[in-house]
């Protein structure tokens, strides 16, 4: 589903990203840690093609589509139906003045899609009631402006999602409804996952292989539970160390 | 006890909508309405004709059967400030969303896009608020005929920049809200995002601004009109009956004071209306 080969993103001089090798088969984990600052969420952005202002060199497939060669066309084409993007603040990636429903609809339409009836099912599969499509962004909480966003996700019948912190900004009973939810999708509808985060406690129960980044660099990488058992790089171990 | 809480959450966010706009704001609409709804009536409510002479009684003080008064050529004050006000308020009305238009705009464009293309709109805009906005008008004004159409547009003309410069700045804030790389991740094409997303967003500024300046266009219109390069007699206007009673003022004081007075009250509630705004929808106190 996703495959990146030599990935460069500089902005100016400044190498802010620097992947080698990132693979994400159908159905599998891959979580890219690292703290704030060492160009996870710049390795995320550059697979859909929305560095702005960046220079990114390399070889980027994604659902297929070859990202730095493809036209701006093709490439919204893939964001959201093919490829959806789970963002750190849940409520903040909801405009404010648009009930669920009506963004739903109207994303479901842009892509060609559309029938309440797809929203309704996206909506339960995560759980929610389908009531929540008439309300507004401020009205409902953080966790379930994460879960419509997954929801958002599967009625536009993505097949990889790319997971920006999505659990950071809720609160610990919340995260573990989130997860549950992605890791449910996963098994059930082979849904890719590409997951970063800095919380490795989320990530040793959801993801099958890590990256571990630190400086726009990747220091390590492999099965999760290799990596997180025994780490080889002092950076893993010390990430490792600051769990409670 | 948390249940509760969580129940009870959006219904206390949305109530604290009207209870925050406050009474200043609530004070400033009323009025408004008031005013609005005596020019809107002007042909029911004004005591005598609107083209009425009667040189028999001109400048009249006031009195039981003319209460503003009569002015030099017999012409009841209270119903040329009645009609006037149409003319006034017209004015303000045109202007306001014609510069709306055009300044949100460019405004918005230029704040989502960034980059080159904000660069030329907002040098454009630069050049229109280099010149001072009396100076443009009266020269448009002159180089236009005199009158009610030219008065708005030559206000518009010096107008619309601060609505460009207002909306692009708030633009460039809203596009780089999370909401808005939501809509690009999901593939919405840039024209979309900004009518979608930007724009509805970036309005409540843009709308308290209106409110304030409303007050300012009754002004300058009144300035251009008192200049004799807005609205030409026998058109009532503010300005131009406050143009045409400065002379009398030492003796009949009526004349000026009451278009005067008329400008005044109006500009105050729009004035206090914005100010309320922009209280009632300040962010800070929406979201606590």
């Amino acid at each position: 589903m996703i495959e990146v080969r030599d990935l460069q993103v500089r902005y100016g001089e400044r190498l802010v990203a620097a992947v080698p090798e990132l693979d994400v088969r159908e159905g599998e984990c891959v979580a890219i840690v690292g703290e704030s600052g060492s160009g996870k969420s710049t390795t995320l952005l550059s697979l859909l093609g929305l560095t702005e202002g960046a220079h990114v060199s390399g070889n980027i497939r994604v659902c297929g589509v070859d990202v730095l060669q493809a036209p701006e066309r093709r490439l919204r084409e893939i964001r959201g139906a093919r490829v959806a993007l789970v963002m750190q603040s849940p409520q903040a990636a909801l405009s404010p003045t648009t009930r669920l429903g009506t963004l739903m609809r109207r994303a479901l339409k842009l892509h060609g899609l559309g029938a309440d009836r797809v929203m309704v099912e996206a909506v339960e599969a995560v759980m929610l009631d389908p009531g929540i499509l008439r309300r507004y962004p401020h009205e409902i909480s953080g966790g379930q402006a994460q879960r419509f966003a997954i929801a958002l996700a599967i009625a536009l019948g993505a097949e990889v999602i790319l997971a920006d912190e999505p659990t950071s900004a809720l609160d610990v009973t919340v995260q573990a409804e989130v997860v549950g939810v992605l890791r449910r999708l996963r098994e059930e509808r082979g849904l890719a996952l590409l997951l970063v985060s800095h919380d490795l406690a989320l990530v040793s129960t959801i993801a099958d292989r890590v990256l571990v980044m630190k400086d726009g660099a990747v220091v390590e990488s492999g099965p999760a539970a290799e990596v997180l058992a025994a780490p080889s790089h002092p950076y893993t171990r010390e990430l490792l160390e600051a769990l409670p | 006890m948390t249940e509760t809480r969580v129940a009870e959450e959006p219904v206390r966010l949305r109530r604290t909508l009207p209870k925050v706009t406050d009474r200043f704001a609530a004070a400033g609409a009323v009025l408004i309405v008031v005013i609005l709804l005596a020019t809107i009536l002007a042909p029911w409510l004004a005591p005598y004709p609107v083209d009425r002479l009667d040189l028999v009684h001109t400048l009249l003080p006031p009195s039981g059967a003319h209460w503003f008064g009569t002015d030099k050529v017999g012409r009841d004050v209270l119903t040329q400030v009645l009609y006037g006000g149409r003319t006034s308020l017209t004015i303000a009305v045109a202007v306001l969303a014609m510069s709306a238009a055009v300044g949100v705009t460019l405004g918005v464009v230029a704040g989502y896009a960034g980059g080159w293309l904000r660069d030329v709109i907002m040098r454009v805009t630069d050049v229109f608020l280099a010149f001072p906005a009396l100076l443009l008008s009266l020269a448009l004004a002159v180089v236009l005929e005199p009158s009610v159409t030219t008065a708005i547009v030559a206000i518009a003309v010096t107008w619309w920049p601060w609505y460009a410069r207002l909306a692009a700045s708030v633009a460039a804030s809203i596009s780089t809200r999370s909401y808005v790389d939501a809509a690009r991740c999901l593939g919405v094409p840039a024209p979309m995002i900004i009518l979608r997303h930007v724009l509805p967003n970036s309005l409540t500024p843009v709308l308290v601004q209106i409110s304030l300046d409303a007050g300012g266009v009754i002004l300058t219109a009144a300035a251009l009109s008192y200049l004799g390069l807005g609205a030409q007699e026998p058109t009532a206007e503010w300005g131009l009956m406050v143009e045409q009673g400065q002379t009398l003022f030492t003796t009949n004081w009526w004349v000026v004071t009451f278009p005067g007075l008329a400008i005044l009250v109006t500009a105050f509630a729009f004035n206090v209306l914005g100010e309320g705004l922009r209280n009632a929808l300040d962010p800070r106190r929406v979201v606590k």
